[in-house]
């Protein structure tokens, strides 16, 4: 990897002022730990695979070998390019960081998707082609999920009126404002685990929860909130717009604040009616920063799991089961590495396409707005 | 008379969501205090409903009959504890550190390899952020395993420095983009080499900006439960791990569930009662402009 300057003079100017012995050595340094890293790596491939019979126990030295290299390379590159190698230093370790915990993990997952691997297992990891895949396809549970996730990411709209509802109520000139928004903000900050159990076991349980005991009083005989396969669906999507609901208004609230103050009198005064008003003016403006919180919000939706697998595992029958909750269950009770990890490949597959055609869709609506 | 109406009714929305928002957290402070009967018979107002009592607290050895005594669930709970802060605050220091420097890079400078330019390195830092934590868990697990990784304090903040870094280097770039470049121009001509310019000029101007980055890291580090729950076991477990293990269906004891969800929460609620100013403002980086 080398960096440079585009100011092209600059990179002349750069260079010149690097002395080749400078160069030389900064050249060799990237190619001996380049080598030694190879060499190690090779070392432990034959070890594992038998060929020869002595070396590590595990490999923890190609992880430590990883880092050396990374420390040559960067030590390397400013010998070699002096003050381009300088530049290089301030993204280097943060590109060789991710494409070592990232890129390679998710390659390496596609090498285990293709496998047979239940790690309680003794007979180990064994290839079994596109068997995972047909699996996949065939699996009503799998289906169900995904099927979950479309209503989970549905209700992110209805999450964004509630929090636009309450933006405009913070917006709105009004006494304590700080102590209402950090009173809006707290539940964003709090652990999905914990909410949980907080709402999920305690407030929402079936004998004495204070919220059943609430719709009992008004008149629900039966109020089963987390047994019967549609209301549990609902309910773990409140519990979700209850942690969400703050991140997305006070994006928008930021958004609303940042109108000028021009525009606020006239969608009040303009207007025949304060509604008149918003959606002819304060709604269009906030065009922008509204799908932007949408957008984030769909991504964020998609890696939903912790309240679900803590509050109703996936249950009833799969009902509230998401992607991720589905896999967590999969490697938790049968130890399925294999199976598991081609599904959530595939889901990143599908998630891909979704964001780059949400992206695309958003940026032309956005074009032809502007 | 219109106007009076619509205050009442701007305020009555007000406290209604202020209700719904803070009641799960009062609720779950005031069970730490009841017992069994007043748990069944749904009291809730303390004092009036129930007479407090320690039980919550002494289930964790926190009571202040227990405090000084030996106690076996106290220790495993300090220990919980001092995981979730050292997972939390190395993944957020190294986050910040690796973000701040990549972001001022990608902020200031051109860079070219390949076809590879700003913009693309931008977009794959980004791209991070779509990953859901699933697509790497499992290779994690394997992977850990032969790194003898597995359980380990250190696996855990390497892959929360992970989760966190695209939101640091997003935050850190919008605000390095707000500094003007004449500021370490000036720096570069007295003699200052690039480093030492953003050590010296640039940093101590975006400290709001690390601030808020850094916070909104501990935050998604302290609440993190799906790769803590699979990558540790015995010794690296976290708090939201040893809650959640805490839940079986029978025979819970409200009380000290809600004593350790209420140590879960507390931290970050005075986080955001003081430092509520610098979460919105790493909410709301880059996307109102």
């Amino acid at each position: 990897m080398s960096a440079s300057s585009t100011a092209a003079s600059g990179q002349d100017a750069v260079a010149a002022t690097v002395s080749p012995e400078r160069q030389r050595f900064g050249r060799l340094l990237i190619r001996a730990s380049t080598l030694l890293l190879g060499l190690i790596i090779l070392a432990e491939i034959l070890y594992s695979s038998g060929v020869i019979s002595f070396g590590f126990p595990n490999w923890q030295p190609v992880l430590i070998a990883f880092v050396l290299w990374s420390a040559a390379l960067c030590w390397g590159l400013i010998l070699r390019d002096g003050e381009a190698g300088w530049r290089a230093l301030f993204v280097l370790p943060a590109i060789l960081f991710t494409l070592a915990l990232v890129i390679f993990p998710t390659l390496f997952g596609f090498f285990i998707a293709f496998s047979d691997w239940n790690l309680q297992s003794a007979t180990g990891r064994q290839f079994n082609g596109l068997d995972n895949l047909r699996q996949l396809w065939a699996d009503p549970y799998f289906w169900n999920a995904l099927g979950n996730m479309v209503f989970y990411v549905l209700t992110v709209l209805v999450q964004y009126a509630i929090a636009f509802g309450l933006a405009m109520l913070l917006n709105a000139d009004i006494k304590a404002q700080k102590f209402f928004r950090v009173a809006f903000l707290l539940p964003f900050m709090l652990s999905p685990v914990a909410v949980s159990w907080m709402i999920g076991k305690s407030m929402l349980e079936y004998r004495f929860g204070p919220v059943t005991n609430l719709l009992r009083a008004l008149g629900w005989e039966n109020p089963s909130l987390l047994t019967t396969p549609w209301l549990a669906k609902t309910t773990i999507a409140l519990m979700d717009a209850w942690v969400w609901i703050p991140f997305m208004m006070i994006m928008i609230l930021a958004g609303l604040q940042a109108l000028s103050k021009d525009v606020q009198e006239a969608a009040r005064v303009d207007g025949a009616t304060g509604w008149q008003g918003f959606w002819q003016i304060t709604f269009p403006l906030m065009l922008p920063v509204s799908l932007t919180t949408i957008v984030l919000r769909v991504i964020f939706q998609l890696k939903l799991a912790d309240i679900v697998i803590n509050t109703t595992s996936g249950g009833p029958g799969g009902a509230t089961d998401t992607i991720s909750s589905f896999i967590f269950r999969e490697y938790k009770d049968r130890s399925n590495v294999g199976y598991g990890t081609m599904i959530a490949e595939v889901y990143l597959i599908i998630i891909i396409i979704f964001v780059a055609l949400l992206l695309w869709a958003t940026s032309r609506f956005m074009q032809r707005h502007s | 008379m219109p106007r009076t109406l619509n205050r009442i009714l701007i305020y009555t929305a007000l406290i209604v969501w202020t209700i719904i928002a803070l009641f799960p957290i009062f609720w779950t402070f005031s069970t730490t205090f009841k017992v069994a009967k007043d748990v069944q018979l749904g009291h809730i107002i303390p004092w009036v409903d129930f007479k407090p009592a320690w039980l919550g607290l002494r289930a964790i050895g926190l009571s202040p009959d227990t405090i000084f005594t030996e106690s076996t669930p106290r220790t495993e709970f300090i220990k919980r504890f001092w995981n979730s802060i050292q997972a939390s605050i190395g993944a957020s220091i190294l986050a910040l550190i690796l973000g701040s420097a990549a972001a001022y890079g990608l902020s200031r400078f051109q860079y070219k390899w390949k076809i590879w330019k700003n913009r693309d390195i931008s977009f794959f830092f980004l791209s991070q952020l779509i990953l859901p934590p699933v697509v790497l868990a499992m290779p994690f697990l394997v992977l850990y395993k032969e790194l003898a990784l597995l359980d380990s304090m250190i696996g855990l903040i390497l892959i929360y420095t992970l989760s966190v870094l695209p939101i640091v280097i997003w935050i850190m770039k919008d605000q390095f983009d707000t500094i003007p470049q004449e500021l370490e121009q000036a720096a570069l001509v007295d003699g200052c080499s690039i480093w030492g310019a953003f050590f010296r000029i640039i940093l101590p101007i975006a400290m709001p900006g690390m601030v808020a980055a850094f916070i909104l890291s501990v935050i998604l580090c302290w609440n993190e439960y799906f790769f803590a729950a699979l990558l540790t076991s015995s010794y690296a477990k976290t708090l939201p791990v040893m809650v959640a293990s805490q839940t079986g269906s029978q025979g819970i004891s409200w009380w000290s569930m809600a004593a350790l969800s209420s140590a879960a929460i507390l931290p970050l609620i005075i986080i955001g009662i003081f430092l509520e100013r610098y979460i919105v403002k790493g909410l709301t980086t880059g996307s109102v402009k």
